[in-house]
């Protein structure tokens, strides 16, 4: 692996592995994942839990006859079956989708989707509920399915939604950004328009942990304990007190340790409502916790984007506009999570890395008879599906140009002198300086060595392919004025103690699924008071211990939390250099500050420690007016705007002619996330993210049949990479500070992700030139490779 | 966590113990040897045995012998042992190449080739590979042992000779001097199933002809070897023309269907390329192997 040495951006620390503030350093979570002591959803156990378990519809559309639950009922160890006439009394049948839609909590009228929920069982042990399952009797009317989201809209289509009022179709929405008569007009005049069908699957995060939930609802005093699989703890507590009736106050959500969000853990699934429900039906404390298939089959999966690209151009190469109609295949329930205003997400940052005349998207949604979902798998809203279209239409581009695809990116690019960057689509990129990541990945690869060697090889007839992605995301949602979810402004809090000793504690809104937060924040803080990382705890996940906030999903931890976090601290070196002040006797405004210090101007032998001005905080120093005897503070952040990391992604992979078997032999990834708070925990995920990519390039697909039945319920047929399938990974990266960001930093953790398959793809592409092949879909599995080959590519969908 | 059907468990002591246990729970009573296969159905609930028989106290069954002109392999033998082992390398790298590509390490530590041909799974790897090698397999039943071909044993998907009071105890395979072989398997990914794979047997004589080919496929709908390339490759010095002729042939043997792994046409242009190039690294190992020997 080659890393490029970071600069150490914290020379005074010494210590390279402890820094006192950013730089690289273990993670403090990790003992206790390594030794197997991590505390999962699924590890809690309460005095006289119970065990629930879904039954769920084997069929994608029909309607439901009846329910018999007496032979379930009557096993020996169930205590309840719930089924969707039961919630219906209490009002709970449907519950409210994070898109403004309802789902079906458990079907009453008609099934949906096929996994869909169907009635729950409540039993002493979880071995008896799923017994019990079998022991109900459904009867079911079958009916035809929309499985095509091509025919969703035809007029003899069945109807999904007629609990709707008024429904005659299955169109959701229509969005468009951008200026189409602006667009239109470039086109028209340009000198060389392609087109090209690009088709991003329907794929699933599939994290390591499935979904789950343990409630605990006390009939005495009516508090409800929700352990929960969640990225957003705060954002569940007051949906479940708007929802349930509840109050909030009253309402704790835990989200311990999490295996693995991706998106999947940031919507309210049925089971976890039931969970709650069979709690306060039985006065036990219930857990739920879901089968890989049911995850697989019936939780958020991600993209479903049939995308009509259009790139204009001049013969030279200077991209002048872009344009796309989208097809959205958002399933059964339109339960998409993004910003209200935005049902496509951030899709609209499909104009890339480029300084476009004029762009246009529109994109309609669909419901079909498949499970909901759309906005998952680590896409920062959608920019997953933006990047994969520009970066696949870029090359097919050069193609047409018959120019090299890094010389066309190359000159394409925003420059860095026109940042802020107002994008055709309403975006204002923050900042960016493309072409040094470009160039500095380009270098790591031996891009031109790379061309010679493929040159070679296909007069040999050898198959190698290089392929480019440079992509740029737009991820730290968001400002409030422009940004909610069901009504809540996506602001984070973050709160900041100082014990009398000096050690510390940050609580925080965001909640960790793997990404470090409690070694990050605590690096944050380090850096603006000089306390060691080691000694601050940070404390999130539960809501009844943390500050208000939307949750960990769209890269937004560092972006919004990390700012919070930041500033917070900033606010209580503030405060002590006022208590230090009045403990050395003098005014503040002759106090300066060195890290971890505040100390006299011009003598710096006198001065106070943070852990000395705890402790004084906390003493008898007489404290200045309007100074409160703490060291404590706390903010709520709202972004000014988001935040645009971007990445050079360089993949080589060998495509074995006989089999059509790719080979990813190399990947070479520039990533630029702004300031960087740790190199390690970055490389992290961007090692996560990348694996991932290649999975959905390569292998990974939620694919049905023409019944709607889902053929990717198992990780027999839904296939995700093994540390076989990827290289050592090669990363290096550049430093352009977010300007509105208190520390700069960016966010990183979907940029590989996102990223990613376009690179994968495009080297395969690359590779089948000789063959004539100029697109296909993913994933590029050996048969739709050798398909390729034969000049039959089709589209997964 | 997937949950199976509720079950009885036993675990047996001996061969004649597990046959005793078989025959007392009847039919709806199953030994599990490293449950890779069995396992996983009965927690989607496609296989639900009333009684599980545990064989993996019978230690007598996993061994790795030669015996005179025969590899003796326990049928407790487990995919990893295989795997490690340097004399069925040096013999048999036919078998070395398909472990290799069987599932992952730990499925590989687990799985047994008892195991693995009695659930004669169609994408089964060894199965081929015994196939090729013209493996015979001892089964024992209440009437005593019997020795079966592979023609006899394997009867087609999931079906084989073992009845439900027997048990597989051992597979035998023959060792031919001059004679080496191969397997070569498609997959999406590693760790999967094949999507089609080939493997050969090649004895070469003194003068280097084909005297002795086997070819078989695995997951292309064809449970017995291409007998036809015999016909076309014995007696024959092995060249490019004659493996393409040959590949021809497995493609039109094989019987393959559509599915998520592939469309028909590309699992018959697999079952083609792979037998190429089984035969031709089959060859070139025996013709390595000779030359070693008269060195
Ligand atoms: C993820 C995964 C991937 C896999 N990939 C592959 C692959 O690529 N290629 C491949 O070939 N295999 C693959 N397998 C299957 C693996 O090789 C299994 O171990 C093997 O098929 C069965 O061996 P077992 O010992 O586990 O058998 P078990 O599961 O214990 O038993 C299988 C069946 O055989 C019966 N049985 C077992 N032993 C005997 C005996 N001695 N006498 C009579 N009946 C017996 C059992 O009753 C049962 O019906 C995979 C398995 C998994 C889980």
């Amino acid at each position: 692996m080659t890393i490029l040495e970071d600069r150490p951006s914290n020379p005074a620390a010494g210590d390279h592995d402890r820094p006192i503030g950013h730089g690289r350093m273990q993670r403090k979570e990790d003992p206790r994942f390594v030794r197997g002591k991590g505390h999962y959803v699924d590890d809690i156990v309460l005095p006289g839990m119970l065990h629930g378990a879904i039954l769920r519809a084997p069929v994608a559309h029909a309607r439901l006859v009846s329910i018999d639950t007496t032979e379930a009922l009557a096993h020996p160890k169930v205590l309840a079956v719930i089924t969707g006439t039961d919630l219906q009394a209490l009002g709970l049948a449907w519950a409210p989708t994070l898109s403004m839609d309802v789902q079906a909590v458990l079907v009453t009228d008609k099934v949906r989707f096929q996994g869909q929920e169907v009635a729950f069982v409540v039993a002493e042990d979880r071995y008896a509920a799923r017994d019990a399952l079998e022991l109900i009797q459904v009867e079911y009317d079958v009916l035809p399915p929309v499985v095509d989201a091509r025919k969703a809209m035809d007029a003899d289509a069945p109807v999904i939604r007629d609990d709707l009022e008024g429904r005659t179709d299955n169109h959701i929405f229509d969005w468009e950004a951008g200026n189409k008569a602006e667009t239109d007009a470039v086109f028209a005049s340009a000198d060389v328009v392609v087109t090209q069908e690009i088709v991003y699957p329907r794929v699933h995060p599939a994290p390591m942990e499935t979904c789950g939930a343990v409630a605990d609802f006390d009939p005495i005093d009516g508090r409800l304990t929700l352990y929960e699989t969640t990225q957003a703890p705060h954002a569940h507590r007051t949906l479940f007190a708007m929802v349930s009736g509840i109050p909030e106050h009253k309402i704790r959500v835990v989200s311990p340790d999490i295996g693995g969000g991706f998106g999947n853990k940031v919507g309210i699934y049925p089971g976890y409502i039931l969970a709650v429900v069979g709690s306060i039906v039985t006065g036990k404390p219930v857990k739920w916790v879901e089968d890989r298939s049911e995850n697989l089959m019936s939780t958020s999966f991600a993209r479903d984007y049939i995308m009509q690209g259009e790139i204009a151009a001049t013969r030279d190469g200077k991209i002048l506009a872009l344009r796309t109609n989208v097809l959205a295949d958002h399933g059964a329930f339109n339960a998409t999570a993004q910003p209200t205003k935005y049902p496509a997400g951030f899709f609209h940052i499909f104009t890339g890395s480029y300084d476009l005349q004029a762009a246009h998207c529109t994109v309609t949604g669909v419901y079909t008879n498949k499970a909901p979902g759309g906005v998952a798998y680590a896409c920062s809203f959608r920019v997953t599906e933006a990047v994969y279209l520009v970066e696949r239409m870029v090359d097919i581009l050069a193609r047409k140009l018959e120019m090299d695809p890094a010389e066309l990116r190359l000159k394409n690019f925003i420059k860095p002198e026109q940042f802020p960057y107002p994008n055709k689509t309403g975006w204002e990129y923050d900042s960016g300086d493309y072409e040094p990541t470009m160039r500095l990945s380009m270098k790591m690869a031996g891009y031109d060595e790379l061309r010679r060697e493929q040159k070679e090889k296909r007069e040999r007839g050898e198959l190698m392919g290089i392929g480019i992605s440079f992509f740029t995301e737009t991820v730290g949602a968001g400002p409030r004025k422009d940004m909610d979810i069901l009504g809540l402004g996506m602001a984070d809090g973050a709160e900041l103690r100082i014990h009398p000793t000096g050690k510390a504690v940050v609580r925080i809104s965001v909640q960790s699924q793997g990404q470090g937060h409690e070694t990050t924040f605590a690096q944050i803080v380090a850096e603006e008071i000089g306390i060691p990382p080691e000694d601050i705890d940070v404390v999130h996940g539960d809501t009844d211990q943390t500050p208000f906030g939307l949750g960990t999903y769209g890269s937004r931890s560092t972006p919004v939390s990390g700012a919070a976090v930041a500033l917070v601290a900033r606010k209580v070196r503030e405060k002590a250099r006022f208590i230090a002040a009045a403990m050395l006797e003098t005014r503040p405004e002759d106090l300066e500050w060195e890290k971890g210090r505040w100390f006299v101007k011009g003598d710096p032998s006198i001065g106070k420690t943070m852990a000395e001005i705890a402790m004084g905080a906390h003493g008898t120093v007489a404290l200045p007016e309007g100074i409160d005897g703490n060291l404590d503070a706390e903010v709520t952040y709202d972004p000014p705007n988001l935040t645009f990391p971007f990445g050079a992604y360089i993949c080589v992979v060998d495509v074995d002619p006989g089999t059509g078997h790719v080979k990813v032999r190399r990947f070479i990834a520039v990533d630029d996330c702004g300031t960087r708070i740790n190199p390690m925990i970055i490389e992290g995920q961007i090692h996560g993210g990348l694996t991932d990519g290649v999975g959905m390039a390569l292998m990974e697909f939620i694919e049905f049949d023409a019944e709607g039945n889902c053929l990717g319920g198992s990780f027999m047929d839904y296939l995700i990479p093994t540390a076989m399938e990827v290289p050592d990974w090669e990363t290096g990266f550049t430093v352009t500070p977010s300007p509105h960001h208190p520390i700069g930093a960016k966010g990183v953790g979907e940029s590989a992700t996102v990223g990613s398959p376009p690179a994968v793809v495009n080297a395969v592409v690359d590779a089948l030139a000789p063959f004539g092949v100029v697109h296909m879909d993913m994933p590029c599995t050996p048969a739709r490779v050798w398909e390729a080959m034969q000049g039959r590519t089709r589209p997964p969908v | 966590m997937q949950i199976p059907a509720p079950f009885d468990y036993v675990r047996a002591s001996s061969v004649d113990n597990a046959l005793a246990l078989l025959d007392r729970h009847g039919a709806e009573s199953r030994v599990v040897a490293g449950g890779h296969s069995l396992l996983p159905m009965m927690k989607l609930r496609l296989a639900r045995p009333d009684w599980l028989i545990d064989i993996n106290d019978l230690f007598e069954l996993d061994y790795l012998l030669i015996d005179g002109q025969t590899l003796r392999i326990g049928a407790m033998t487990r995919h990893t042992t295989l795997l490690e082992s340097d004399d069925v390398q040096r013999l048999f790298p036919i078998i070395t190449d398909a472990e290799r590509v069987i599932a992952d390490p730990i499925v590989r530590n687990r799985g047994t080739i008892g195991g693995s041909l009695c659930q004669a799974d169609p994408a089964e790897d060894l199965s081929t590979v015994c196939h090729v090698l013209e493996a015979v397999a001892v089964v024992r039943g209440p009437a005593g042992e019997r020795m079966l071909s592979m023609a006899d044993f394997h009867r087609g998907p999931y079906e084989t000779a073992v009845a439900q009071n027997e048990l597989l105890i051992e597979v035998r395979v023959p060792i031919r001097a001059g004679s080496s072989s191969a397997y070569e398997k498609v997959e999406r990914r590693v760790g999967d199933w094949a999507v089609a794979a080939a493997g050969a047997s090649v004895t070469l004589d003194s003068a280097g002809a084909i005297s002795q080919v086997a070819v078989g496929l695995t997951a292309v709908g064809l449970e017995q070897n291409v007998t036809e390339v015999e016909a076309v490759l014995v007696g024959q010095t092995p060249t490019e023309e004659l493996f393409t002729e040959a590949g021809r042939l497995a493609s039109l043997a094989c019987d393959p269907l559509a599915d998520q792994r592939g469309p028909i046409d590309y699992k018959r242009h697999l079952a083609d390329e792979l037998t190429r190039r089984v035969l031709r690294a089959a060859c070139r190992r025996a013709a390595a192997s000779a030359s070693e020997i008269t060195i």
